[in-house]
């Protein structure tokens, strides 16, 4: 894992002190709040329906178990003994006083953490593939490159005022575990016919109101070019994207408007004018970081085997574990989808648990998932069932990853001051209504995703069912969407129709369902039918 | 009728101007009438709180309403949370909020 040089803890040292003069600043008087607005969203600082929400920065979803446990400690000294896990990879905190955020950036910063650059027109957290440097299928580890790009944009002076906020993925197998093409930009590594690992860049993509495929605009960047190739997109974007229309002012809207290949050349251009600039760190940089991200000591010739005889264990490693590139060792998720839970939320001591669980059995490092989950990236195969066995006792045994109670779902109106309805309740009621073993076994992979505005933090364009919620004359409704997908195949889910009210979404799943397990040919999953049949058979019971 | 309602500047807690200061609980609400930006810009600019606006509510036999439902969780909390609500042991505060 990257461990900070003395420049980075310099930086998120003396910014916690600058934001502790910010905030006395604003309680003696001496800035008004829209003043001190800007000042605290760049540090993580916003105001949710409650109270003050502070959004802390996870760069590429990696921790190891002192930042994780301080996760915990901070929610029971600071906050009400929870933390929500974010689809951006990140940790929010929702009760939070102004006067003890100096002190919580404060702790963060004894841990290498910080919140900057986690809200604003700025680059945010650089997210990732949650199984990097374990997965089977992966070319390299990605995250040296993520690294790589989170210390360019780190206070970049050019890019701190974009038209909009600017998301980057980094990924490096073609299984898509990050939504990598619904991201403003998303970056493949790949190896070229010479054997060579570069970098493919696709941009434009989003989510939100106008969502978006991002087009891939160069195949291969190589690796001694990939920071200015990064800032020959982001130039281009600052130059041209829309200032005048905060709704249009998204990279995606740039490259729609511009086309793909104009985009790309005014890109090209830019490039061959920034390579006359000399501005790309040399490459002993990048090695100097990929020196951080070696693989653990991996026990050579650790068994294969598991003892898969408890039923219960079972069914959790076939569900939520996925195989490791080093043999004896296996990725395992836990999920934060408890039947009728909230998703995303841990308490302070399910968050020291899994601290505890990573320090003992995965080399210290956990991962947090765009799907809100958490990962123990290494765990030994012989390790595995006591591993399960206190993550079960603890509530956390779940087994359900990417099956239709593994919903992500955003804080929606119970939290949201941008919310037009509440998303938590639609997840809990279908958790509960479709969460048994036995039904997810009938249903198989069904990823559900809600959204409590056109916001779409909850990913809703993306679920193979999507449920967005929407404001109709005061009162809530949901819309309801089929056929999303984020991995190798992004497609953007389709609206089937007149939404519904919160009891009537719940029955909608359930007819959608019903029709899928009706038409399914073997061993497709909900998609797969969806894709095959259209929207018409579903629409028919829906609708009538 | 008119209500205010903000966020303590320090704590960030939802209040709501009773007529002579900010109470954290919706029924003691005053109706403004007219005169809410006026009491705005004084309390805001005392730093007493931020972020504040005015709202249309109603009161009737069992206390303040306020019209919107963002408003009437910003009352209780969070609807899925009610151990953290304002009336934690009481099963059935949030019949009216939804
Ligand atoms: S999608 Fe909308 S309601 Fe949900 S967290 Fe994002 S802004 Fe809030």
């Amino acid at each position: 894992m990257y461990k900070y040089d003395q420049y980075d803890q310099q930086m998120v040292d003396t910014r916690v002190e600058e934001f502790r003069d910010q905030v006395r600043r604003r309680l003696d008087g001496s800035l008004t709040e829209d003043q001190f607005r800007p000042l605290r969203l760049q540090n993580g600082l916003y105001l949710q329906l409650h109270a003050y929400m502070l959004r802390v920065a996870v760069p590429y979803g990696t921790l190891n178990s002192q930042q994780m446990t301080l996760l915990g400690d901070i929610a029971d000294k600071y906050d009400r003994g929870y933390g929500h896990f974010t689809t951006r990879q990140n940790i929010q905190y929702n009760w939070i006083k102004l006067e003890e955020t100096p002190d919580i950036l404060a702790d963060l910063a004894t841990v290498e953490m910080h919140a900057i650059q986690t809200s604003g027109n700025c680059i945010r957290n650089i997210s990732s593939d949650q199984y990097a440097g374990a997965a089977a299928d992966e070319i390299v580890d990605p995250r040296p490159y993520a690294e790589l790009l989170r210390q360019w944009s780190s206070f970049h002076p050019e890019f701190l005022t974009l038209p909009r906020k600017f998301k980057i993925a980094v990924i490096a197998s073609e299984t898509d575990r990050a939504a990598m093409k619904l991201h403003d930009i998303g970056i493949q590594m790949v190896r070229n016919a010479a054997g060579e690992i570069g970098a493919r860049f696709f941009v434009g993509g989003g989510m939100g109101r106008t969502p978006m495929i991002g087009p891939m605009i160069r195949d291969f960047v190589p690796l001694d070019q990939l920071v200015t190739y990064c800032e020959a997109c982001l130039r281009v974007y600052n130059r041209y994207g829309r200032r005048d229309n905060k709704y249009k002012a998204r990279i995606k809207i740039l490259v729609h408007e511009l086309g793909k290949d104009e985009y790309t050349r005014q890109v090209e251009e830019e490039f061959a004018h920034l390579l006359t600039q000399d501005i790309e760190p040399p490459l002993a940089e990048l090695e100097r970081i990929k020196a951080h991200f070696v693989d653990p000591p991996f026990e050579a010739g650790a068994s294969d085997d598991l003892d898969l005889s408890d039923p219960d264990f079972r069914l959790w490693v076939e569900r939520n574990c996925a195989p490791h590139k080093q043999a004896g060792y296996i990725v395992a998720t836990v999920s934060l989808k408890p039947v009728g839970g909230i998703p995303g939320d841990a308490t302070s001591d399910q968050i020291r648990l899994m601290a505890k669980l990573a320090r003992d059995y995965s080399f210290d490092e956990l991962r947090v998932t765009h799907a809100q989950n958490i990962v123990f990236p290494h765990v030994r195969k012989a390790d595995l069932y006591a591993v399960w066995k206190a993550l079960d006792e603890a509530g956390l045994g779940t087994a359900n990853l990417d099956m239709v109670g593994d919903i992500i779902a955003c804080p929606g109106l119970d939290y949201c001051s941008l919310a037009n309805a509440r998303s938590i309740p639609v997840a809990q009621k279908i958790s509960e209504r479709f969460g048994s073993a036995e039904k997810q076994a009938e249903i198989g992979e069904l990823k559900l995703k809600i959204s409590g505005c056109i916001n779409a933090c909850g990913h809703h364009h993306a679920g193979h069912i999507g449920i967005l919620g929407v404001d109709k004359k005061g009162t809530e409704n949901y819309q309801l969407l089929f056929g999303g997908s984020e991995g190798a195949d992004t497609s953007l889910g389709q609206i089937t129709g007149p939404g519904f009210d919160e009891e009537g979404i719940v029955a909608a799943v359930e007819t959608t369902t019903n029709v899928y397990l009706r038409e399914r040919q073997q061993g497709e999953r909900f998609l797969d039918t969806y894709r095959r049949i259209g929207m018409a058979p579903f629409k028919e019971a829906l609708y009538g | 009728m008119k209500i205010v309602t903000g966020n303590d500047l320090k704590t960030g807690a939802v209040v709501w101007w009773d007529g002579e200061g900010w109470s954290k609980y919706v029924n003691s609400a005053a109706d403004v009438g007219a005169g809410g930006e006026a009491i705005i810009a004084r309390e805001e600019g005392a730093r007493r709180v931020f972020a504040a606006y005015v709202i249309d509510g109603e009161r009737n036999a069992d206390g303040v309403r306020p019209s919107h439902i963002k408003e009437r969780i910003r009352a209780l909390g969070p609807t899925v949370r009610m151990d953290l609500s304002l009336k934690p042991g009481d099963p059935d505060a949030s019949n009216w909020v939804i």
